[in-house]
């Protein structure tokens, strides 16, 4: 969906109340290698606050955030 | 604010909206990986019961006609699956008290597994070393 070629794995959390969005990616993340790469879909305006909270915390890495049409999709690094 | 210090929550009400309010605290903490302990008190520990947990538990009546008109047309996870989530995601535990166990007339084999034990207020607060919230 985004322009990114490297993603490892896309999930699409939109219509997903928070926090489904940011629990779809911490369950991704876990399941991943150190270097994936992970986009998230996501239509939950809490999810502009949650995940780059989420990711700092973790010591992930944002990728980027692009908003489109109907949805945002956040891109997140596996970095430990 | 970057802190790991425990959230600690006593939970007293009952109804799926403030469990629901409760249960998205608690995988909030878990994923910015702050530890959480939580005593169930009274109708909160009633809706924890194994054989009732998923069914459902009404709304707090400040939500008044129109509020329980939209709670039921709200579709998120339901706040006992939220904890599982956090139990797997972090470090949570769930005690129930053990004066609302008297009270209630609850056995520990009649809880739902997410609860790990049953706890005096004693125990619980030596355990939640911040400021506890109830809700």
């Amino acid at each position: 969906m985004t322009q990114v070629t490297d993603v490892t794995r896309s999930i699409d959390a939109r219509g997903m109340p928070c926090p489904g969005p940011l629990m779809s990616l911490i369950g991704a993340i876990r399941e991943g290698s150190v270097g994936d790469v992970i986009e998230v879909l996501s239509t939950d305006a809490g999810s502009f606050t949650d995940i780059p909270a989420w990711v700092a915390k973790a010591s992930h890495e944002i990728v980027a955030v692009t908003e489109m049409d109907d949805a945002t999709a956040f891109v997140v690094r596996k970095m430990r | 604010m970057d802190t790991n210090e425990t959230l600690s929550l006593v939970l007293c009400s009952g109804t799926d909206d403030r469990l629901t309010g409760a249960a998205v605290l608690v995988v909030g903490a878990a994923a910015m990986e702050r530890p959480v302990e939580v005593l169930l008190q009274f109708w909160a520990l009633d809706a924890f019961r194994a054989d009732r947990i998923t069914k459902d538990h009404g709304v707090s009546p400040e939500a008044g006609t129109e509020g329980k008109a939209r709670w039921d047309r709200h579709t998120g996870t339901h706040w006992s699956e939220m904890l599982r989530q956090a139990r797997g995601i972090g470090n949570v535990s769930i005690h129930a008290c053990s004066l609302s166990m008297d009270v209630l007339g609850i056995d520990q084999d009649d809880l739902d597994p997410l609860v790990d034990d049953v706890r005096g207020v004693a125990a619980f607060l030596a355990s939640a070393d911040g400021g506890i919230t109830f809700v």
